[in-house]
């Protein structure tokens, strides 16, 4: 199993993807798509990516839902700032993360990002500090704990070390 | 260029309460683009538009072509996850971009380096 | 009736995200500095890419998703090879 497939998750996305854009589930397309997701994760194989080992499942789905909550709930904040502006303080805020496993801080990077109102400009890998930039910043420390307990500490029981 | 689909009352109120809400959010990410003063404002607007924006109108077509077509169709998806996938990673760069060249040219209020962290 | 309602809606989200497109160029064009333009052009993109899907919607063809598509899946090439562009420090403005 392992040998024959060694991505099963970019496998499985790749596959998904195929039928997607064929927009069909006919016996064809699902054997073209399960060779072409075979091969072409086999091919990805050459680059020696990190494997993603996931060491739970449950709180993905639980991170799903916040983020998606968290998104509506930031446009809306968002907007109200550019419609309605009012004085308010913006700044970069510095997080020390104890997440290094590199997927997780992929996720968590895309999370930040999508979410309007914080930015992730960088991170330095040796000291495990984030820099990400605040809209309205009201209260730093705020800030920082709601990445960690809210985020990171999922993050962390999702992605094996 | 009045012109619209035929659909059952329900589909086509559905679409277009959909397709104006997520015009409305990208306008006002496009406008935050105009109206916030500095350059690390001004890179927070423009998720509007790709998050919630994107997330609308996408949900609208699917909609749309799913009540026209008489069966369930979920391709537009695909468009959702590549730009929820790519515009994180294009405005992470282009903050960094813009970081780099703030702290080399010494302008603005940004953290010189990353020495400083302790405090 | 209710076909006249779409109509009017779809137009109308299609005149707000043209107007979208233009604060995007706006910004573009106004700078300040070589990042705000970039900013600008990756807004412009995306708004495109969501008017593109109005008209989709409008005709019922299926063309335009294409369309989207590949502009969802490459538009932000450009912006990455401008932002890694500046990233080097060799723009002299």
């Amino acid at each position: 199993m392992k040998r024959w497939i060694p991505h099963p998750l970019l496998a499985a996305a790749l596959f998904i993807m195929w039928l997607l854009l064929n927009q069909s589930v006919s016996p064809g397309h699902v054997v073209l798509g399960a060779v072409v997701a075979l091969l072409a994760s086999r091919a990805m194989a050459a680059l020696r990516p990190e494997p993603v080992r996931l060491a739970s499942v449950t709180p993905v789905l639980e991170l799903a839902g916040l983020v998606l909550a968290d998104v509506i709930r930031s446009n809306l904040a968002v907007a109200r700032a550019v419609l309605f502006p009012r004085p308010r303080v913006s700044g970069f805020v510095r997080v020390p993360l104890d997440l290094t496993n590199i997927h997780g801080l992929t996720v968590l990077s895309c999370i930040v990002t999508a979410t309007p109102g914080t930015l992730w400009v960088q991170f330095d890998r040796t000291s495990g500090v984030l820099l990400i930039h605040v809209l309205d910043l009201i209260d730093e420390e705020a800030w920082v704990r709601l990445l960690k307990t809210r985020y990171e500490a999922r993050l962390l029981r999702i992605f094996a070390q | 260029m009045i012109e619209a689909p035929d659909l059952p009352v329900w589909a086509a109120l559905l679409v277009g309460l959909l397709v104006v809400g997520g015009a409305a959010f990208a306008l006002i990410g496009s406008l935050g683009l105009l109206r916030l003063r500095s350059f690390y404002d001004r890179v927070h607007a423009p998720t509007l538009g790709s998050t919630l924006g994107v997330a609308l109108i996408v949900t609208g077509s699917m909609l749309c072509f799913s009540v026209l077509q008489s069966k369930t169709l979920v391709h537009e998806l695909m468009i959702f996850i590549l730009v929820s996938l790519t515009t994180p990673v294009t405005l992470m760069l282009l903050a960094r971009a813009a970081l780099y060249r703030d702290r080399t040219s010494g302008s603005g209020d940004v953290p010189l380096t990353d020495d400083d962290a302790s405090n | 009736m209710t076909t006249l309602a779409l109509a009017i809606a779809i137009t109308a989200a299609q005149i707000m995200l043209g107007l979208a497109m233009g604060c995007a160029a706006w910004r573009t064009f106004l700078g300040p500095r070589a990042q705000d333009r970039i900013l600008g052009l990756d807004t412009l993109y995306v708004n495109g890419m969501l008017l593109l899907l109005t008209f989709g919607i409008q005709t019922g063809r299926t063309i335009y998703f294409e369309a989207s598509l590949i502009i969802a899946l490459l538009g932000s090439v450009g912006t990455v090879a401008l932002a890694k562009f500046l990233m080097r420090g060799e723009v002299i403005e």
